[in-house]
């Protein structure tokens, strides 16, 4: 293995080895919030006909936890190797912007989907939604985990201190996963918080993942898909572009 | 075509209050291929800025850095792939052993199936039984061993040590230049600082002096040492020195060196520490070494000297 996909294994093995923490911790706080939300929610709430709302929940919990962790992923590793000064072994590579690029990014996406595999797995035991369309579940996990791990390169290379990436962390991130329908349909907001919703690139992800499972949603998966793609390719181009130039990595 | 060849490099880091460090001011100067080469100044000196700048760690503000004959910035690539750099601080990865650490770092190279030269570094730097064991377990002099490895995994063909023996111990010091001496015989090329002045007398054939950012003597060991005053009067005092001595007088706690050049400069010292009252021990005469150039190199290179 070599260049950029030794780098890709390393980001691998790094959250691998911590999986307790990287990968079963979000597990149990995803099914955390289906007993509490889902229990005492099921009999107030109902999205869509037919389909239990522990069932909708589902697919919202597990597309948060990929999001969030993707963005873990590439940004803690990044603000850790930073502080501690081993950045140092790959800043001497011969490696390009782009192999970073690719190599942080798919291992976010590697972090993302097992964590959002594991959530499935443990959630669906509650309310189990259909599967209407993989294809379209695949491509909402994979191209949301890409987009926050470029937002966690971004974030990695900006944070100077773990305080800085915390408040990124719990004032964007955060925000931005609760209010995108996770855990109700944007349909039931006033009209002016469903006009901001619209604003959030994390509501399509989420509304075009869970048509997958339903085969409803509240925009066009096409419409989701075009606008999360959009986001991924501005996401990427601000990253791609501070690896290029080093920025706080090379003065 | 030079090993290293650094032209016109110069580097300013704005500081606070609108100001501007300059760091690196116009240093031009090439290492020959095979070469052990000593790059030598005190702290602040601009030694870790122009190593950054070789090894891509830090932009010059102006000014060319070529590896074998690859600019340091716009073919990188090449430049990197020549060069194995020893960083000045004790870092590490700590969710890693050594290993996998030095398995990694051929990797990122882009060499795979590594593990014969990876063994023969583990043995050579004495950490053979060390292999399986997590970064975090290991003590200074061992993790220092593994940042050597790390600098050779790809068999770089210019070595870079940035004071690598900085409070490591006399077994290492020893375990590591034997190693380096090696390496050099087999040809490759050498770039070290160090603070231990009698280390880089016993190694590097050729030295630069920086100070303030700029380098203030360019010369082979063997001339720098021949230049400096012949011999060097020692002795212990009991008391403090008359101020006409003192300024040219380098001071260990009781122990007193002066430059002189023949048997009346050290008539008049004797004499003169004689007529302050002060007790004169264990009187020698010995050659004047690196560290006694040293220090009359930067004591004519005055801060004013330099920044004109």
């Amino acid at each position: 293995m070599t260049g950029w996909r030794t780098l890709f294994y390393k980001e691998v093995l790094r959250f691998w080895k911590v999986s307790f923490q990287t990968v079963a911790a979000p597990v149990l706080t995803a099914v955390l919030y289906m007993l509490i939300f889902g229990h005492v929610l099921q009999d107030h709430v109902k999205v869509y006909d037919k389909i239990s709302y522990t069932a909708f929940l589902v697919p919202g919990l597990v597309m948060m936890s990929v999001l969030q962790n993707s963005f873990a992923n590439s940004s803690s590793s990044l603000i850790q190797s930073k502080i501690m000064g081993s950045l140092v072994f790959v800043l001497l590579t011969p490696l390009s912007h782009w192999s970073w690029f690719v190599a942080y990014v798919a291992s976010s996406v590697a972090r993302g989907l097992a964590v959002g595999a594991g959530v499935f797995a443990v959630t669906a035991l509650f309310g189990r939604p259909g599967i209407v369309a993989p294809l379209w579940i695949f491509a909402f996990a994979l191209l949301g985990a890409a987009m926050l791990g470029a937002l966690g390169i971004i974030a990695g290379l900006w944070a100077e201190k773990f305080d800085q990436m915390a408040a990124f962390q719990n004032f964007v991130i955060m925000p931005m996963t609760f209010l995108s329908g996770v855990f109700y349909s944007i349909h039931s907001l006033p009209s002016f918080w469903q006009d901001v919703s619209h604003l959030n690139p994390f509501f399509y992800m989420i509304d075009g993942f869970r048509y997958g499972f339903f085969g409803v949603s509240d925009v066009s998966p096409w419409l989701s898909l075009a606008i999360v793609g959009v986001a991924f390719v501005a996401v990427s181009a601000v990253a791609v572009h501070l690896l290029r130039i080093g920025y706080k990595i090379r003065s | 075509m030079p090993a290293i060849s650094f032209q016109s490099v110069s580097k300013t880091y704005p500081v606070a209050h609108g100001g501007a460090l300059r760091a690196l001011d116009g240093v031009s100067f090439d290492i020959e291929e095979g070469e052990f080469f000593g790059l030598l100044g005190p702290n602040g000196a601009g030694k870790t800025t122009l190593i950054s700048v070789l090894a891509g760690l830090v932009r010059p503000t102006a000014g060319r850095v070529a590896v074998r004959g690859f600019d340091v910035q716009s073919q990188y690539v090449q430049a990197r792939r020549q060069l194995g750099v020893v960083p000045q601080e004790l870092v590490f990865d700590p969710f890693f052993n050594v290993r996998e650490t030095l398995r990694l770092q051929s990797g990122y190279f882009g060499v795979a199936h590594n593990d014969d030269w990876i063994d023969e570094l583990l043995a050579s730097l004495g950490l053979a039984d060390k292999a399986d064991s997590n970064m975090r377990q290991l003590s200074g002099g061992m993790k220092r061993r593994v940042l050597v490895a790390q600098a050779l995994v790809h068999k770089p063909p210019v070595i870079v040590l940035d004071e690598p023996t900085a409070g490591v111990d006399v077994e290492l010091r020893q375990t590591l230049w034997q190693f380096i001496a090696r390496l050099n015989r087999q040809g490759h090329t050498v770039l070290l600082t160090t603070h231990y002045l009698e280390e880089a007398e016993a190694l590097c054939s050729r030295i630069a002096m920086l100070k303030a950012g700029q380098v203030v003597a360019l010369e082979r060991t063997s001339e720098l040492l021949r230049a400096a005053s012949s011999n060097v009067l020692r002795f212990k005092v009991d008391g403090e020195l008359p101020p006409q001595f003192a300024a040219k007088a380098r001071v260990t706690g009781r122990v007193v060196q002066l430059p002189a050049a023949d048997a009346h400069a050290i008539e008049r010292y004797l004499a003169g520490v004689r007529e302050a009252g002060l007790r004169v021990e264990d009187v020698e005469i010995r050659k004047a070494d690196l560290e006694d150039v040293f220090l009359d190199v930067m004591s004519k290179h005055g801060p004013q000297a330099v920044t004109a």
